[in-house]
């Protein structure tokens, strides 16, 4: 398998090499920046596309054809769209919180995206708390919508705010209670640690019963936070206009955009990173011959393939199931996700303070 | 140096937005129009302020959120250490779960988790 970490280290050496100590820092701190920039507007193009193709064929359409081949050039053309809009400042907004939400929302969301392991030593950020850090990056995006819905002077976004707050922090607390299902499996919070361990077979395999319900919770817990349908009613379009960015026009909107997809890539990414082996091969105790031709496909194609079919499976759920009612979602949450994901919390640590895991 | 990368990453979205904010600003067409800067809500003109009394029920959900968010912070460092403490660490969150159990059950049983 292809490791990472040689060529870090080796550009590592080189600028350590080639300049003083401080001066390398900066610009292996700017090289790193550039990197994560640039992988994540890459991966939202894909995921705009993806979206439109996946959700045309849910319906029986084609999706965009026209510019360019099989409509690969419709995203930029969108995004040159965008950049080219006017941007209307509404007269009641409070100007300064309107124009910095949508700062919040993509800040939260790069800072989770780099910390998100591709393949072995390819991570921006890995800090010894890392699934902790990610939870906690990830609901700083609710404060920007919260903003954004308070400071545009629109009572549906205002209402489409409140409702975002009320369900994202509902739904934060079965995600995090999934997630300490798996680190009372694992041991550890780091991020290439958990995911080194699954070279050793898949913790949703290894974890059985309660790492499967765990999952599950995690899957529908995910697609509430990324305000997706099913439990899109921070921007119920019939209902809200567009919700808490329906007064933001051009690129404003279009960051708010880029985020949510965004957000939808770092939950599958952090579900294929707990569950599912980050860039792990598939790996089954017996079978050395199969083990060893898994090896031979790159990690990183292991990672992005599992998370683009969580992906998938999101796009998957939003085009099938009509939109809850408010109360509806907060039953959901808080009187079946929250005590089955405390009794699951329970199983898994009877299960693994027996050593009935695998 | 994780802390430095993470410094690094922070400045650049934030360069990043700013910078696209700016070239929107810079390239996109600027005419002043009264009713384009208005709120959008049905079309017709808007009554009364948006910063009004809010719905308590939301504020209620707040607050049940925090009593588990907290609870997750104690959970997290108990978590990675379960599998040195064995038994011990069963017990100590036998406890521990069936306390916070008790305040889902108190405020199930008072109906704050129904929506009114």
């Amino acid at each position: 398998m292809i490791d990472f970490s040689s060529i870090v280290t080796a550009v590592d050496c080189f600028l350590e090499s080639a300049m003083p100590h401080q001066l390398a820092i900066v610009v292996k701190c700017i090289l790193a920046a550039v990197c994560a920039l640039v992988a994540y507007l890459s991966f939202a193009i894909l995921m705009i596309y993806m979206e439109r193709k996946v959700c045309a064929s849910f319906q029986c359409r084609l999706g965009p054809t026209r510019v360019g081949k099989w409509g690969l050039l419709q995203v930029f053309s969108d995004v040159f769209k965008m950049i080219i809009k006017e941007i209307i400042e509404i007269k009641d907004s409070d100007r300064i919180l309107y124009n910095l939400a949508p700062f919040l929302v993509v800040m939260s969301s790069i800072i989770t995206f780099s910390c998100l392991p591709f393949a072995r030593g390819l991570q921006v950020l890995d800090f010894n708390i890392g699934i902790f850090f990610i939870m906690a990056a990830s609901s700083f995006g609710i404060l920007g919508i919260l903003l954004a819905g308070w400071s545009s002077s629109n009572k549906f976004s205002m209402i489409g705010a409140m409702r975002s707050g009320g369900q994202m922090i509902s739904y934060e607390l079965s995600m995090g209670l999934s997630i300490l299902t798996l680190v009372v499996l694992s041991g550890t919070m780091q991020i290439s640690e958990i995911t080194e361990m699954q070279t050793k077979g898949w913790f949703i395999f290894r974890g059985h019963i309660p790492a499967v319900i765990a999952f599950i919770i995690y899957l529908i817990a995910g697609n509430a936070e990324t305000n997706r349908a099913p439990f899109d009613l921070p921007e119920a379009e019939s209902e809200l206009t567009a919700g808490f960015h329906t007064e933001y026009s051009g690129m404003g909107f279009g960051f708010f955009y880029v985020a949510e997809f965004m957000n939808m890539f770092i939950i599958a990414g952090i579900a294929t990173t707990i569950f599912l082996g980050g860039w792990a091969p598939l790996y089954i105790p017996g079978l050395e011959g199969f083990n060893h031709a898994m090896c031979y496909i790159p990690g990183s194609i292991w990672f992005i393939g599992k998370t683009l079919f969580i992906v998938w499976v999101l796009m998957w759920i939003r085009w099938t199931f009509p939109r809850l009612r408010i109360d509806q979602v907060l039953v959901l949450e808080w009187k079946f996700l929250v005590p089955i994901g405390l009794i699951n919390l329970l199983i898994m640590t009877i299960c693994v303070v027996m050593g009935w895991t695998f | 140096m994780n802390l430095v990368m993470l410094f690094a990453i922070i400045i650049a979205s934030i360069v990043f937005v700013a910078m696209v904010m700016i070239i929107t600003k810079w390239i996109s067409p600027r005419t002043f129009n009264r009713q384009k800067g208005e709120t959008y809500e049905c079309g017709i003109p808007t009554q009364g302020s948006t910063w009004i009394h809010f719905k308590a029920g939301y504020y209620l959900f707040a607050i049940l959120f925090l009593m588990f968010d907290i609870e997750a912070i104690f959970l997290f460092p108990w978590a990675t250490i379960v599998q040195e403490l064995g038994m011990k660490a069963l017990v100590g969150i036998l406890f521990f779960l069936s306390f916070l159990i008790l305040g889902l059950a108190y405020a199930w049983r008072k109906n704050a988790l129904v929506w009114k």
